[in-house]
């Protein structure tokens, strides 16, 4: 994997809440068995109209996010199927990091990721940045206001600088930080702890688990 | 210490904590299907790695298979990803149940079946409705293929250890109140990322009284809760489940005695504490209907189509956006709501109980004319008991086409798909845009509710459908 290293890319926006795996690579797109070349069918029903020409309706689809590398989204991205063809295809693409809000609910606090999209993104060198839904409100209008605004996002120092001049900071697990920054194999990781593995392995019951 | 469930079987499969904060987890079974599999046996190959424990990992063909005709796959990119699931557990030694074989159906209908799912393992595959095991007091969860090749490696998964929140559903359901609707209810309430980051915990008098398919029903769809798993504690009725005698896989005699003894030691202990709880009155809990896109729009079948603004967790904008893709006026009642298609399966609603209650419902009824209906077990072994039972023979007489085990119309990476604006009920677990199919508009209800939808030709409430 990549490392994950400081760049400055446009932003481009996309302004829906539970925007789902479906949604980001529907399935006729599940077929291949191949890692490659799912960028193109990205948002495939909300990009591409009746007779496969980009929807021009489509916000990701204007000129000014040409070459977008960074996806500012709403709460709960990434929600329902597993499929790792979502990161594949937001990787593939071009984007490099996505930005969503966490949100209230009760008292609960709605994480801006679904999990299991969240881990794949780790997987892909792709970060997920989690940020208050005021700042990401900051970030829409600040694009909206000048469409292809670019941001330089710096993992190492945790921030997220809009060319604007706005720079935001945002927590980052420490694990998934050096393995982005390093660009690490995680199973190469874990085969490092082949004796614990197999210690275990020698006294547990996977009958009774 | 008191511990919940969750954390007694998290703490027995933790190899080593990381310095990261994570930790490295055992994983006592790993189920792979032809869709999220391929680039993980890639990278074994790219790299010259094994799989590390193929007496644990099981292998099905469920997504992409033809539910009519199985002896053809048409589309020829179906057709190679199926080979592919073929070759790769041939090469790799992986048990698999293929489109020959007796016992192939859904991965999350045949894990039950098999005695491969137990209580107090952890579970894992590629698919988010891995929590379906959770029904068992099994810890299972969804991966990405990343993860499914991590896994094949090293029989482990590098975890962040959730949080827990306590579900509890007090008092009695209804009649033709479903587990369904117990789970659709809790969606609604917590919405679809309100479980993202727990493992949720499901306890009360209406789910102690559940059967294992109903309780699959309900941990099933903790994923479109936002949780990645649902447990319920293993208890007699989850031990006379795994003792039947066709389940090859699960502890027999002594062995078995010796789990049971296990098994019971695995409920969460007096006192131990939860992150997060809800408390829901089960006898209020009305048959669900969703109304929109997202699992978390749903509402009582004797509701109307809300308004937009109106509906907590989901933005006027949201909502309208949900019911132009939809098709739906607020005001409506959703009993006014005419479907198409109604497809009773999948791995939410396809076992031999869900099949029963809809059978009961169809018995000397037909279908409306208007409506195409669609009846898809979820595994082979689920047909040959309804076969055997003459459910089949019900459902044909009420004008329904009686199909093959697979996912089917749940996701429609098959020919099973709805068109451009047609309206489906539907006892799967996705009301997505396009998930049925492209423009297709999906409602997500029980397997009695969705035959009594097709017999109408609309939604009733079941309850006052039945007695009258």
């Amino acid at each position: 994997m990549d490392r994950f290293e400081t760049y400055t890319g446009v932003v481009g926006t996309l302004d829906r809440a539970n925007v789902d795996t479906d949604q980001i690579i529907p399935k006729q797109f599940l077929k291949s068995i191949k890692r490659t070349g799912f960028g193109e069918s990205l948002f495939f029903d909300w990009r591409y109209n009746e007779v496969g020409k980009p929807d021009q309706d489509f916000e990701l689809n204007a000129p000014a996010f040409a070459g977008a590398s960074v996806l500012v989204t709403r709460n709960n991205f990434g929600c329902g199927s597993s499929r790792e063809h979502a990161v594949w295809a937001i990787a593939q693409y071009g984007f490099r990091t996505v930005i969503a809000p966490w949100a209230q609910r009760g008292d609960v606090r709605v994480p801006a990721f679904a999990d299991i999209f969240r881990n794949n993104c780790v997987k892909n060198g792709v970060l997920t940045i989690e940020l208050s839904s005021a700042e990401v409100d900051e970030i829409f209008s600040a694009v909206n206001a000048s469409p292809g605004l670019k941001a330089t996002v710096n993992l190492e120092a945790q921030t997220i600088a809009l060319e604007s001049g706005k720079s935001f900071s945002f927590e980052v697990d420490p694990g998934v930080k050096e393995t982005l920054l390093k660009g690490l194999d995680d199973i190469a990781q874990t085969l490092e702890h082949e004796s614990d593995i197999s210690a275990f392995e020698a006294t547990h019951n996977t009958q009774l688990g | 210490m008191s511990k919940t469930l969750f954390e007694k079987i998290w703490e027995k499969h933790v190899v080593k904590e990381l310095s990261d904060g994570t930790a490295l987890l055992y994983i006592d079974r790993h189920l792979v299907h032809e869709v999220t599999s391929p680039q993980a046996f890639e990278g074994l190959r790219m790299t010259g790695r094994k799989v590390r424990r193929q007496n644990l990992t099981f292998a099905t063909m469920d997504h992409n298979v033809p539910t009519d005709d199985r002896s053809v796959i048409r589309d020829p990119i179906s057709r190679a990803q199926v080979e592919a699931l073929s070759k790769n557990c041939a090469d790799f030694g992986v048990t698999l149940y293929d489109l020959d074989s007796d016992k192939q159906g859904i991965v999350h209908t045949i894990g039950p079946e098999l005695g491969i799912t137990l209580p107090g393992l952890t579970m894992v595959c590629g698919d988010s409705h891995t929590s379906t095991h959770g029904a068992f007091g099994t810890l299972a969860f969804g991966i990405g293929t990343s993860e499914v090749e991590h896994v094949l490696a090293t029989q482990t998964l590098r975890q962040k250890k959730p949080k827990t929140y306590k579900v509890e559903y007090t008092g009695k359901l209804q009649p033709h109140v479903f587990s369904k609707d117990m789970i659709l209810k809790l969606i609604g309430l917590i919405g679809t990322a309100g479980g993202t980051g727990y493992v949720l915990e499901y306890c009360g008098e209406a789910i102690r009284s559940l059967s294992m398919e109903a309780r699959m029903t309900v941990c099933n769809m903790s994923i479109e809760g936002g949780a990645r798993a649902g447990m319920i504690a293993p208890d007699d009725i989850t031990f006379d489940y795994v003792s039947a005698e066709d389940r090859p896989f699960a502890p027999k005699g002594e062995a078995f005695e010796k789990a049971v003894e296990y098994w019971r030691t695995l409920p969460g202990d007096d006192g131990a504490k939860f992150d997060a709880t809800i408390t829901i009155d089960a006898s209020e809990i009305a048959p669900q209907v969703t109304w929109g896109t997202s699992p978390g729009m749903v509402t009582d079948v004797t509701a109307t189509v809300p308004e937009p603004g109106s509906v907590p967790g989901y933005s006027a904008g949201d909502v309208e956006k949900a019911l132009e893709y939809m098709g739906l006026t607020p005001g409506t009642p959703l009993t006014d709501v005419s479907v198409d298609t109604v497809f009773i399966g999948s791995c939410t609603n396809g076992r031999i109980e869900d099949l029963r209650r809809a059978a009961k419902i169809f018995e000397g009824r037909k279908k409306a004319d208007s409506v195409k209906l669609l009846v898809v077990p979820g595994s082979e072994a689920v047909r040959r008991q309804a076969e055997a039972e003459g459910l089949d023979k019900v459902f044909k007489g009420a004008g329904a086409e009686w199909r093959f085990a697979g996912c089917s119309m749940c996701l429609g990476m098959n020919p099973d798909q709805l068109k451009p604006q047609e309206r489906s009920a539907s006892t799967s677990n996705r009301n997505f845009e396009g998930r049925q199919g492209k423009g297709g508009r999906t409602h997500l209800v029980s397997p009695e509710m969705a035959a009594a939808a097709a017999i109408e030709g609309h939604f009733v409430d079941i309850r006052q459908w039945s007695n009258g």
